[in-house]
This record gives C-alpha cells, structure tokens and sequence, in this order.
C-alpha cells in the first residue's frame, strides 16, 4: 500500500539549510497499521505531509497504492489525495460553515463516492448521530474530531493518515476516539499511518516506528 | 466535485450573512454611483447629438452670409443657377429654438425627426404652415404652449427638447421676420456648379457639435467625481472580500489537503466573486438609475444655465450605461479581490491555517505602501510643474488622492506609536497599544475615509471660494441699477427720451455675436462711464486703460479668451473692422464663450447694423422701485423687458448653487459611503476582536467598558483621518482652483479658506466613526461572558 524509500528532506531557514528527514525508508502493507513516534522535530510531520503530496521529497521516493508521487504534479497529487487517501488533522480542520452532516459527506462527494448508508453507518459508528445539523463552532473538541475521522473514512479510502488524532484531546476522550477510528479503519479495510507522541496509544497499532532527527530508530 | 466545492464556498456566506450584504451593498454602491453619473452624461450627449442631427448639421454643408442674413432673392438666385440647396430659418422664441425648413428641397442628408413624408396626411398642414412639431416634454413645459397660440402640435419624440420644428412660413410668423434666411443646407457629396457669388461662405460640416465639445469639461468633472465614489465604494468590497478570504483560510487550506487542486479552487473563487459581481452590478445599476433620475433635472438645469444646452429632464434606460455598469462590477470584483483570488491560486497545501486579521502588513509592507504613496505624491507634484491640459489636471488629483491614501496607514502608525510611549496609566497604553493593533484591519475604511473627506475638503473650498467670489463679481458687474429691453429701435429712441430727466445715466448696451480666435463669440460695446470704470471686474489692464478702450484704440477681453489664446496685454486680436490691442483682461465667471469689449463709438463704426435696443440705468437705489413702476406703465413693459439688478443676481446665483448641486449631492453619498466601508471592517472584524478583548475582561474590564473604549478608539482614529484629510483637501481645492477648472471653464479663482466648514466635518467624521463603531459595541455589551470563556477553551 505505502513504500517510502531513502526519503530525504531538509528546509532552509536563516541559519542554513536543516535536514527535517535523512534517507527514511517504510512499507505500509494494506489493512496494516503503523505508528510513527518520536520526540517534537523528529520528522513525523514532515513525513506525513511528504506522503500525503502536500509537500514533495528532495530525494528518495514514496509510492502510495502502486502510484509514484515523484513527478506528480500538483493536480495529480490532489487527486491522489482525493480518491486514495483520508487525512485526519491534529487541529480537526473541519469547514465551519458547514454542518456535522456536510463535513462528514465532504470528501466523499469530493471523490465522487459518497455512500449515504456508509456514512450513516460511520456517523452511528462515532456517536454522531444526534448532532448532524449542528456546526463545528457547537462541538467539544472529541466531536470535532470523531467528525474530522468520519469524513476521512467516508470515501473509503485506502490509506488513512493520522497527524495526532488525539493531540489535542484528554485522555479518556483521546482513548474512546482512538478506539473508534482503530475499529472503522478496520471495518473499511484501510491502512493507517499515525503520528504520535504516545507510547500507549501507538501499542494499539499493529507496528511501530520511532523516529529521531530524522532517522528511523526502530 | 465543482458543486460540492462551491457548495462549501457559498456555506461561508451563509453563516456570515452580515458579511455577504456588506459585499453586495458595497458593490451596488459602488456601481450605482459610478452608473448614475454615467447615466447622466449619456442622457445629456444623446441630447446633444439629437441637437446636432436635426437637418444633419454634422453631415450637411451651410452657405451663410458673410454679414448679416440671407434674403430670398439671394436663395432663389441660387437655385436658378443650380445650387441644390434648401432654406433653413433659426431663431429663438421664448426659450424654444425655432427651426424653419421646406421640405420638398431638403437634401437627402438631411435628418428631419418627425416630419411628415410625401404622402402623409399631415404634410398638407404643415406646408400650409398650420402644424408645428415638438418633442413630447417640450409641449408640456410652462410657456410653450401660449408661444405656439395658433398653431396645431405634433409630438415628434426624436426632436431635441425646446425644439420646434415648422415650415419656414410658420417659422417666419413666430419669429416675427419676413424674407430672412439663416443659413442653406448644402449636400456636400453633390457637385457644385461653380465659385460662391460674393457675400456668401460655405461651412463644411462640423462631424461634432460645439454643444458636445463645450460640456465635454462638465461632463468630466462629473466622471471624475463618479470615479472617486467608485474607488471609495471599491474600499468596502475590497474590505469585506479581504476579511472573507482571510476567514476562510483554513477552509482554502482543508480543501486543498482534502484533493482540491490549486487550479480548481481559485477558478470556483473567482466564479463565486463574479457571481456576486454581477448580482451587485444589476442591483447597482437600478441604483444608479434612481440616483440619476433624481439628479438629472439639477444638471439638466445646470447644462441650460450654464451652456444653453438643452437636456430633457426624463431619463432612458440605454445599453451603454447599463452595460458599463455592471461591466465597472465586474472589474472592481477583480480588482477589490485580486489579491485574494492571487493568494488562492498560488496557496501551498501546507499553508499556515491560522486566521490573521487581514490586512495585517508588516512594518516593511506598511513602508513600502507609505513609500508607494510618497512616490505618487511625488508624480503628481511632477504632473502638476510639467503636465498640462485637463488630463494633467485629473492625474495630479488622482496622485494626490492615491498617494496621501496610501501614506495614512504609516502615519496614523507613527502617531498611535508616539501616543502609546507617552501615555501614562497602563489601560491608556493598551489603548493605543491596542489601537495600533487594530490599524492594519481598518486600514482600508480609513484610506477610503481620507478619500471622501479630502473630496469633501476640496470640493468644499471650490464651491465656497467660487460662492464668495462669484458673489463679489456679480456686485461689481451688475453696477446698475436696473436693465431694460426696448421692442424697436423706435421705442429706444422713446424711452431714452423719457428716461433723461429721471436718471442719473442711461448706458447702451449693444452686442454683436462674431467669430474670436476662430470660435463664436460676442463683442460688446459700452459707454466711457464711472460705472465701468469704477467697478469693471479687471484681473490686469495697462494703465489709463478706459481713456484707450474710450478712444477705440485697444479692446478688453474676457479670462477665458486671455487663457484660450494666450492672450496678454498688448497682444492684438483681430475684430471686424480691424485688429485691437488687448489692454484688459476681465473675470467672467459662467461664460464658457470668448468675449471682448470695445468702446461704443469704436463698436458703431465696427458693427453698423446692430441696432441699441438694451440700456443699464443708473439712479438711487431708493428710487428704482418707483421708477420701474412708471417706466412700466409707461411702455407696457412685459417682466423680461425690465428686471432689476437684485433680480439678476438672484438668478444667476440661483443658475451657481444648482450648477453645484449634483457635486454637493455625489459628495455626500461618497461620505457616506465611507462611513458603510467603516462599518463593514467593524462589524467584520468584531468577531476577531475576541481573543484581543477577552484576557483585558478576564483581567476585571467590564464588557461595558471595553464597549466605550472600542468606540472611542474607533471615533479618535476617524478625527485622526479628518487632520490627516485637511491638508490634502486643501491641496485637493487648490488643484481644482488653479489647475483643472482653468482648463475646464478658462478662469481661475483665488481660494478661499472656510474653517468653520471645517470643524462640521470633523464633526461629521467623528460622528460617522462613532455610528460605525457603535453596533459592533453595543454587540460586544451583549456578548454572553461564555463567548469570550471559549477563546481561553480553545487555547492549546
């Protein structure tokens, strides 16, 4: 599902260029899951991002499904990400303006694949039922983010990439959001990819790989 | 996926609807004032060019007499020696333009609208001289209708207004003249059978009419003011756009990551900005068609008094305006949100989400956008000491107006930055502190603030400077106490007679239209008088100058002709009769043609057939009514043969105050535009204002308190911009003064300061501030305390 092969990334800042990422390599195969931890400045991020296509490598490549993101051009990442791949966001990015039952569509009519059972299924899934017509601004933060999960999933997507779901949540809550996304990522067949900072949520997931300056670990 | 996108686009609207109606208000705004304007003008230039089409006076040729009329004798010699030319009598009737014709000879070039065919039933009668045709208003306006007693009207809706169309016999009859031609039409693609007989002259069709040439500076300044309602009406939209695209940040951003292509979103962007464009652009054009109705009779009024230009006071809806209208929309859209959509298109997936005040520049933007606007204060200095023309004229108020515009931001920074160091207490640090802060986000309202006040300035002091001047000059130039109209050359001679014992001095007045510096106009004789000599309007002359105009030996000229043709002391002009040095130059407020005077000998001897029919009369001031009264019972004397001097200057100020009418009307819209601009950033940035408010009220400001701070901040940086205004007012009306009403009349006026103007418009500017500013804080009063509690929840 994912191959990342001697991926390398640095950025420039005043005092030079840093090197974010040195000759990272991981396979991802589908259903699996895999956690990336490490320590804040590790890489993690950048990894993601890196394989989502929102930013590109300086050296190395990264195939998700088959497809080689090298040489893709912004439209083709777009639709790579679209069709191929849900993102689940620290900070939730929900679209305020639009209500729990839009959000959760949104990909999915995006990807031209919105199943209305399916989501309904997810929204029941994540306890959502009851707040379709609300709007973000009207949601604690482990709504926000059982929504944020639901709309990842709607499209079904075959790789679901996580940036700390539960960064931003407590305990109790980040547990129960954890546990529903494990068991819908499941349910839909997807492979999942998840940064993390914790050591006891990144236990749930089938393997795990530790990042520091850049370098895999184990 | 475009529906879906859009979808979540248009969502932002919905939630923000107050956001969207500033939007579209401003843009409507915007729109309407620029549409009204034009609307105007194109009503006045169709009614100019239906003035000019009627006998195809831009296509056809004209034989005139070199002097004088033409007699039958001379057009039927004419057409015995095969001259295809056709008789046409003007004249002027009660404020009707007469127009005499004969049908069977008008050659085919020849536009007559309305007149009936060969065939028709009503030709029989208008041959016969019994049937008269006029435009539909015209019939219905005061007057006409007892000036055409006897006649039978037609409505013909393609004649100019105050037109009257007849058979040359009928036209004979109304203007009282027998066997008198004004001019034969002559087409001139026909071959003509030899040289003029001597005593005639041929006049090539013009292609443009003197009357299109003559407004063309009214109807610029009017553009340029429409103009300036739009740039600041611009500042909402660009506000209110700004502020949504800086909201929807993180919604561009999720999308983006969601697999929505750079490409994709800044297209649905800009259908959605277009959409509203064009909403806004058909709400603004109705808008402009009010504003226009209801100003179109102030300047159909001013284009009469000032031009003798005729314009009906009903307006059309024409394509041209229509479409200008919503295309300036749709323009301003693209201008007011091209930064944004820019943003948009070039947005990296990766883009920071969090929402900045928009607008917020770094010190280094504010710079260079102060240094942008001091280049262009810079431009317009250089405009003003190498340009000339009107167009010179425009760009140095443009460069003005820009440049101070964008100077304002770095100013009032630096002066909120002084304020904030010296400020003592700690809240009255965070005010200005705080006040600082909020200027990248009102920055816009501001520079839109600054804009019309300037305007205001500047227009202001021309119309006050103009008002006191124009004031001055009628006293000086309507010396007399009275001005009288004789019907005859006999019944002058009766008047003159029976005036001479109850007067101090009986002044003819004669006048002779002619050509001057090749374009029409008048040359008047008067009488060696103290009248003249003591009160004449001079702006320079030579010395002794009336004992050389009183010998006929030099000749005064009016401003306009002086700046026309460069005419100084001692230059010579030509007039009939021979050239005359100029040893005079006199102001002439309201006249747009070239005019000169001459002593009355000089003028007899000149211009030998032009009969004294007009006197100004000299007497007491106590003792004008009296006589009046006796001098009208004496000569039946009609209201037109007989007004007195209060009379005339009541008129002609009348005429001034609603030649300024329409700009006075056009300058508080663009003021109260602004203060919508205000209101919008406000209101708007109200919401964003939490996080700012929020730990000053945790730390024990009352929701009350931080209310009336937020106003007084909003009403102390409109004061900030009215200080700010005032120089570039002033440097606004000096420009009008000196440089752009020279070019556009041909005279200058001294200006005139009017402080007490100047307090009520900081006044109004304070006021305008305190209202924007007074919803967002009654809002903030109301806000329930758990609203400001979730900006600390949503801490991370």
């Amino acid at each position: 599902m994912l191959h990342v092969d001697e991926v390398c990334k640095s950025y420039p800042t005043a005092e030079g260029s840093v090197a974010v990422l040195s000759g990272v390599s991981l396979d991802l195969g589908p259903g699996q899951s895999l956690a990336l931890t490490g320590e804040s400045g590790s890489g993690k991020s950048t990894l993601l991002h890196l394989v989502a296509g929102l930013d590109a490598v300086d050296s190395g490549a990264i195939t998700v499904a088959g497809t080689a993101l090298e040489g893709l051009d912004d439209a083709a990442r777009a639709g790579l990400r679209r069709d191929m791949i849900g993102l689940v966001f620290q900070q939730f990015n929900l679209i305020p303006s639009l209500t729990v039952d839009a959000n959760l569509a949104f990909q999915a009519r995006l990807a031209g694949r919105h199943d209305r059972d399916w989501s309904a299924h997810l929204a029941e899934g994540l306890g959502l039922s009851a707040l379709l017509s609300r709007y973000p601004e009207q949601l604690s933060g482990g709504q926000q983010q059982r929504v944020a999960i639901g709309r990842a999933l709607a499209a079904r997507p075959a790789l679901i990439l996580a940036d700390e779901p539960t960064g931003n949540l407590d305990e109790a809550t980040g547990d129960a959001v954890m546990g529903l996304m494990l068991g819908l990522v499941n349910e839909a067949g997807a492979s999942l990819l998840m940064v993390t900072h914790s050591h006891r949520l990144a236990a749930r997931l089938d393997r795990r790989l530790h990042l520091r300056a850049g370098k895999v670990i184990r | 996926m475009s529906r879906t996108i859009l979808t979540a686009l248009l969502s932002h609207w919905r939630r923000h609807p107050l956001q969207l109606a500033m939007l579209l208000v401003g843009l409507a705004l915007a729109t309407g004032l620029w549409s009204g304007v034009q609307a105007i003008n194109a009503e006045a230039r169709a009614a100019y060019d239906r003035a000019a089409g009627v006998l195809g006076q831009d296509r056809l040729g004209r034989i005139v007499a070199s002097e004088g009329t033409l007699s039958v004798e001379t057009y039927a010699a004419l057409r015995q020696g095969g001259w295809p030319v056709s008789p046409v009598l003007e004249g002027r009737l009660a404020g009707l333009r007469i127009l005499g014709v004969e049908p069977l000879t008008l050659p085919r070039g020849a536009a007559v609208p309305g007149m009936p065919g060969v065939g028709a039933a009503t030709l029989g009668d208008f041959l016969a001289g019994g049937l008269v045709l006029v435009a539909p208003e015209t019939v219905a306006r005061p007057g006409v209708a007892e000036a055409l007693t006897g006649f039978a009207t037609e409505a013909a809706p393609d004649l100019p207004p105050m037109t009257v169309l007849a058979d040359i016999a009928a036209a004979e009859r109304l203007l009282g003249t027998r066997g008198e031609m004004t001019a034969l039409l002559i087409d001139p693609d026909r071959a003509l059978p030899g040289p003029l007989p001597a005593g005639l002259e041929l006049r090539a069709a013009t292609g443009e009419d003197d009357l299109a040439r003559l407004t063309d500076s009214f109807h610029l300044n009017l553009t340029a003011f429409g103009f300036l309602a739009f740039a600041v009406g611009i500042f909402i939209v660009h506000a209110a756009i700004g502020l949504a695209f800086e909201q929807r940040r993180p919604m561009f951003r999720t999308l983006r990551a969601l697999g929505v292509p750079a490409r994709t979103l800044g297209a649905l962007v800009l259908v959605e900005m277009l959409g509203f464009a064009l909403i806004a652009g058909l709400a603004g054009v109705a808008l402009g068609y009010g504003v226009a109705a209801a100003l179109l009779p102030d300047v159909a009024a001013t284009l009469g008094g000032l031009y003798g230009a005729a314009v009906p006071g009903v307006l059309e809806l024409r394509a041209g305006w229509v479409g200008a209208g919503i295309g300036m929309a749709l323009a301003g859209t693209l201008v007011a949100a091209g930064q944004g959509l820019w943003q948009v298109w070039r947005l990296p997936p990766l883009a920071s989400a969090g929402s900045r005040a928009w607008g917020v520049a770094a010190g280094r933007t504010r710079a260079l956008q102060a240094a942008a606007g001091l280049a262009l204060l810079a431009l317009a200095g250089g405009a003003l000491w190498l340009g000339s023309g009107l167009w010179a004229g425009f760009a140095v108020l443009a460069g003005l107006l820009l440049g101070s515009a964008l100077v304002l931001p770095a100013l009032l920074a630096a002066v909120l930055t002084f304020a904030s160091a010296r400020a003592r207490g700690v809240l009255a640090q965070w005010f200005w502190a705080d006040a600082r802060q909020q200027l990248p986000g009102l920055s816009l309202a501001l520079m839109a603030l600054l804009l019309a006040l300037a305007a205001n300035v500047g227009v202001g002091t021309m119309v006050g400077s103009f008002r006191a001047t124009f004031t001055g000059w009628l006293d000086q130039r309507l010396a007399s106490e009275l001005y009288l109209t004789a019907e005859s050359p006999a019944q002058a001679l009766q008047m003159q007679e029976w005036l001479a014992p109850r007067v101090e001095a009986i002044l003819p007045i004669v006048a002779a239209d002619t050509a001057l510096i090749g374009q029409p106009g008048e040359v008047y004789g008067i009488a060696d008088h103290a009248t003249y000599r003591d009160n004449w309007p001079l702006l320079t002359a030579v010395p002794g100058v009336w004992d050389v105009v009183a010998r006929g030996e030099g000749v005064l000229v009016n401003e306009q002709l002086s700046r026309r043709a460069g005419l100084g002391l001692g230059a010579v002009i030509d007039l009939p009769g021979g050239a005359l040095p100029v040893v005079a130059v006199y102001s002439d407020y309201g006249n747009p043609s070239p005019q000169a005077i001459i002593g009355l000998d000089a003028f007899a001897a000149r211009f030998p057939g032009v009969e004294t029919l007009r006197f100004a009369l000299r007497l007491p001031e106590a003792e004008v009514e009296v006589l009046a009264t006796a001098l009208r019972a004496e000569f039946t004397l009609g209201e037109a043969s007989l007004v007195d001097q209060a009379g005339i200057k009541a008129f002609s100020l009348r005429v001034f105050e609603r030649t300024f009418a329409v700009t006075g009307a056009l300058n508080i819209l663009t003021l109260g535009v602004a203060g919508l601009a205000m209101l919008a950033s406000l209101v708007t940035l109200s919401a964003l204002r939490l996080p700012q408010l929020a730990p000053v009220w945790a730390m024990g400001l009352t929701q009350g308190r931080l209310a009336v701070l937020d106003l007084a901040r909003t009403v102390m940086l409109a004061l900030l911009t009215a200080v700010a205004a005032l120089p570039m007012g002033l440097a606004l009306a000096w420009v009008l003064l000196a440089v752009v009403n020279v070019e556009a009349f041909g005279w200058r006026l001294p200006m005139q300061a009017f402080p007490g103007d100047w307090l009520g418009l900081f006044a109004a500017a304070g006021l305008a501030g305190g209202l924007a500013a007074l919803w967002p804080a009654v809002v903030l009063i109301r806000r329930r305390p758990a609203d400001l509690l979730r900006v600390f929840a949503n801490e991370h």
